[in-house]
């Protein structure tokens, strides 16, 4: 039985192992799935980039927000403005991940604010989409007896519309955020940091457990941002009971 | 060949796109294929009982869910790189759009239209055959559409799980140079919409003139309960 590396080099000539202190047999060997090297080096590879991985997330869909919602109550008011702004954001949102990001780059460069560019234009669809069917849903009725009692139409819009349109704007934000934990992990490639980044160091070392733990993790930040956005929806819209997406 | 221009670097290296363009649309339809043979049949047995919504719904939320890098990573650690891990990864990400979407169609044929079937002695079967599934077929393939174009973009990140394809050209600067790169990324970029394109046109041509508005009802109904933009 042959001692060699049983791992595939995919870097031309790179080092096969990265030596995070005194390699374990399990690490050099590269086995199925190190746990000790994973709790060990938890803090120092996986912990920061899950914080970049979150803020990643909550800049772009914070930025995607204000943009796709002023979009969206414009084109409530002014309906021409609608098929512009959907086919435009529908164009972004069709675009693959790393031709968008490539694309960028050659403009703004390899930086975090390239990357979350590119964050921000795939959540215009989605974002835009569910506030204007959310706005479109309230009923007539409930909109004229608030101008009967006197709101202007910008109290009506805040404290009538809005309020109702609030599941179907949820069910958008909820999307929005998984999408682009899920794109955010391609980011990496352009140097925005997060849990794709142990994907393309792993990528270059062959190190298998660098491979699932940070696949892993990324898997585990997207299905708990999912829970914790319909809990959230449920908790503040508790008199929509069916689930209302676009 | 290395050129800064886009459009000379495509026009240069036409057989170049033409292989890579071939093996990314191949791995594409082994993926779609192979999802197609395990989630029609599912959804569509589902719905026909009426049944499961919980996990024909459940499972497509969970599929938009997961990251595909993420999902493409874990396959690399196990499987190792290639192929197959490629096409896995991908009936992993594009398998529950199609169940769902199944499920849905069949399980929202007009019960009055299965009830006259039946009225008239047809089995259980001839039902499926002769009703459920004629009139579901439009929202199935919208099914097949979405995970298509899905599958299309996302068989990019390919190329680092060695799977090939048109990724190939697009992350590798080093060799096609800038030109390579941004020629890649607009190439992807209109290969995905002519796909969406075609597969509109047939999505159309499929679907019988009296259906055209119920279905698109029922497709709002499908996006409704997955959230997946179904065309």
């Amino acid at each position: 039985m042959s001692l060699a590396l049983p791992v595939l080099p995919l870097a031309a000539g790179g080092p096969v192992i990265p030596h995070f202190g005194g390699a374990s047999n399990c690490v050099v060997q590269n086995h199925q799935f190190c746990g000790s090297w994973f709790t060990q080096n938890f803090n120092t590879v996986f912990g920061p980039r899950i914080v970049q991985h979150i803020e990643l997330t909550a800049i772009a869909v914070g930025v995607g927000m204000a943009i796709a919602f002023t979009a969206a109550i414009f084109a409530y008011r002014q309906s021409w403005f609608e098929t512009p702004f959907s086919l435009f954001s529908a164009f972004l949102y069709g675009i693959p991940a790393i031709a968008l990001f490539e694309l960028l780059v050659q403009i703004t460069g390899i930086n975090r604010l390239t990357a979350e560019i590119g964050l921000v234009s795939y959540t215009l669809l989605i974002l835009f989409r569910n506030m204007l069917t959310g706005l479109r849903g309230v009923p007539a009725a409930t909109i004229e007896a608030a101008r009967a009692m006197g709101f202007t139409s910008r109290q009506t819009l805040v404290r009538v519309e809005l309020p109702l349109a609030l599941p179907a704007i949820m069910a958008g934000i909820r999307i929005a955020t998984v999408t682009t934990i899920s794109l955010a992990t391609v980011a990496a490639y352009i140097g925005a940091g997060g849990l794709g980044e142990p994907i393309f160091d792993a990528i270059q070392s062959g190190f298998k457990t660098e491979f699932i733990a940070s696949g892993g993790l990324a898997i585990a930040l997207a299905i708990l941002a999912d829970v914790l956005l319909v809990m959230l929806q449920r908790a503040i819209t508790p008199w929509s009971r069916r689930r209302l997406q676009t | 060949m290395r050129t800064g221009n886009p459009l000379s670097f495509f026009f240069g290296n036409l057989s170049l796109f033409a292989s890579k363009t071939g093996a990314h649309l191949g791995l594409s339809v082994v993926a779609i294929g192979l999802a197609i043979l395990l989630a029609i049949p599912l959804g569509v047995w589902l719905g026909h009982l009426h049944r499961g919504s919980f996990l024909a719904i459940s499972v497509s939320n969970i599929g938009r869910a997961l990251p595909s890098l993420a999902v493409i990573s874990i396959g690399i650690g196990i499987i190792g790189i290639g192929f197959w891990n490629v096409v896995v990864a991908l009936i992993i990400l594009a398998g529950p759009v199609i169940l769902t979407n199944a499920y849905v169609a069949v399980d929202e044929v007009d019960p009055d239209a299965v009830q006259a079937a039946r009225a008239m002695g047809m089995t259980p079967f001839q039902v499926l055959r002769r009703i459920e599934l004629p009139l579901a077929l439009p929202l199935i393939f919208a099914g097949v559409r979405t995970a298509t174009v899905y599958v299309v973009a996302t068989a990019t990140l390919a190329t680092f799980a060695g799977g090939g394809g048109l990724g190939d050209i697009v992350v590798n600067e080093p060799t096609y140079g800038t030109g390579g790169v941004i020629a890649g990324s607009l190439w992807i970029i209109v290969l995905i919409f002519a796909i969406d394109g075609l597969f509109a046109l047939a999505q159309h041509r499929l679907t019988p003139t009296p259906l055209r508005r119920p279905g698109r009802r029922a497709r709002a109904a499908a996006t409704r309960a997955t959230g997946w933009e179904t065309g």
